[in-house]
């Protein structure tokens, strides 16, 4: 590993003017050192941001909660206001990773940690994110875990936190501290597609700081909620496929439903064409599989990822039979 | 680059200047002789380096001991009070709960921490929840069954 500065910041003003170039930003460092480990990583400065008095779970004003950033993945999904008012994070939370890593993960981090692509992690071999212009070996290679939408030429990587995809379907936003000041970025929205350029892998510049994750007041469909991970052993693995669902039927009809999808693209996928086809029809098995099929017809998939496409199709039924 | 830092380990006090590259895990095993906690994979996906850190499981492997200042670990080495075993251990022993041993002393500080976890969230310990909650260690000899069998055991 190469030799780096180490700081800790005190508050996110003195964090963002700490970062220069060839800084990163640690949180629980469960991402980022093993990135460090393999070579991917090399940063010159650890501004560390994970003692940062930006813990806390407050409920905003609007009945709505407010996530410190550095407060970890354990502490959110034992939270007992997110538990009451949105089930789906919890759950999702609890889906990733093993316990011990939980407990040292920040859910800022988790919104930036990169991808588990096997061409990404290892220096040996090209990657486009890793080194822009080198090639994307997985497109041809290993690729039986990776994207089957919204994918490019220049990429075929997923995003791994199940975290991100709940916070798709809740429709969470971001607070951000920048050189410029403090804005607001929305998920979705915060996560980019590859395009030509998969080296970025969210909308974010250089020396951003997340501060806090915004969930809104909790409506009737917040309270139906379910997130159902499918992965190659039955924990502590990234998902093959995983969908938040959150469904609200009144007298057999769909009122509002979301759905987001990981494990299939770059960014946590919120299927909109399936919510769309969704929206005032019979909640039915039927009804549920055609927007699924929907949502699906966009689907790219790759030599090995086929099976996805059913798969995904299925998970999607299945979840909001389980909601009606 | 060097940091200076304190550490309490085992309820021993360490101050120890630590270059910056130094995970927790290596500091137990270089630098204090405290080998129970396992290097395995070294990347957080196995689970034998797991100690408890400020009362918390956690991968020692992934920890940078500079980020960790003032912090308390109990590793396996502390588990016992004297010649008295864990309640863990002893059940460990009782379930015949290792084969190589290799995991062992992770699978202990991680299964300590389950048992205060489930006390203090309230949550009742079947074998499927035991599974689960111990997901995070990997025994590649399988002892798996022993392992819950002997969690169970003490959660009961």
């Amino acid at each position: 590993m190469r030799p780096f500065a180490y700081e800790r910041a005190q508050d996110a003003a003195g964090a963002v003017a700490a970062a220069g170039d060839g800084a990163r930003y640690l949180g629980g460092g469960t991402n980022l050192v093993d990135l460090m480990k393999l070579g991917v990583e090399a940063p010159s400065r650890l501004v560390d941001v994970a003692r940062l008095p930006h813990a806390a779970i407050e409920e905003t004003p609007g009945g709505g909660l407010r996530i410190g950033a550095a407060a970890t993945m354990t502490e959110v999904a034992n939270d007992p206001l997110v538990r009451e008012r949105h089930p789906l994070l919890a759950e999702a939370l609890l889906a990733g990773a093993s316990r011990q890593l939980r407990n040292l993960a920040t859910v800022g981090g988790n919104l930036l940690q990169r991808t588990r692509c096997s061409y990404f992690q290892d220096v040996t071999k090209p990657c486009n994110k890793r080194a822009a212009g080198t090639g994307c070996p997985a497109r041809e290679g290993e690729h039986h875990n990776l994207a089957i939408l919204g994918h490019s030429d220049a990429c075929v990587a997923t995003h791994p936190s199940d975290m991100a995809v709940a916070l798709a379907a809740i429709e969470a936003t971001v607070h951000v501290h920048g050189r410029d000041g403090e804005r607001t970025v929305p998920v979705p929205g915060l996560h980019r597609l590859p395009g030509d350029d998969p080296s970025r892998d969210t909308v974010l510049e250089s020396g951003d700081l997340i501060t806090a994750i915004e969930l809104p007041a909790p409506g009737p469909w917040s309270q139906r909620t379910v997130y159902r991970k499918v992965r190659e052993r039955a924990s502590f693995s990234f998902a093959l496929v995983s969908v938040a669902a959150a469904l609200d039927v009144e007298d057999g009809v769909v009122r509002d439903v979301r759905i987001a999808l990981g494990g299939v693209a770059h960014v946590p996928w919120r299927a909109q064409r399936a919510e769309g086809a969704l929206r005032g029809a019979p909640a039915t098995e039927e009804s549920f599989a055609a927007a699924a099929d929907a949502e699906l017809e966009g689907a790219e998939p790759l030599r090995d990822n086929a099976y996805k496409v059913p798969l995904a199709r299925n998970v999607i039924v299945r979840t909001l039979l389980e909601l009606c | 680059m060097d940091a200076e830092i304190t550490l309490r380990v085992n309820g021993a006090e360490h101050r120890l200047a630590v270059d910056t590259r130094t995970t927790l895990l290596d500091l137990l095993r270089e630098r204090l002789g405290l080998t129970g906690a396992k290097k395995g994979c070294d990347h957080g996906q196995c689970g034998s380096c797991t100690v408890l850190l400020d009362g918390r499981r956690a991968n020692a492997c992934l920890a940078l001991a500079v980020a960790h200042d003032g912090a308390d670990l109990v590793t396996v080495e502390g588990l016992a009070d004297g010649d008295e075993l864990h309640p863990l251990q002893a059940a460990f022993i009782e379930r015949d709960a290792f084969q190589c041993g290799y995991c062992t002393p992770g699978q202990l500080c991680a299964g300590v921490a389950l048992l205060e976890e489930a006390e203090a969230e309230g949550v009742e310990l079947t074998a499927d929840e035991i599974r689960e909650r111990m997901s995070g260690n990997i025994c590649r000899c399988g002892a798996y069954p022993n392992i819950v069998a002997a969690i169970a055991d003490v959660a009961s």
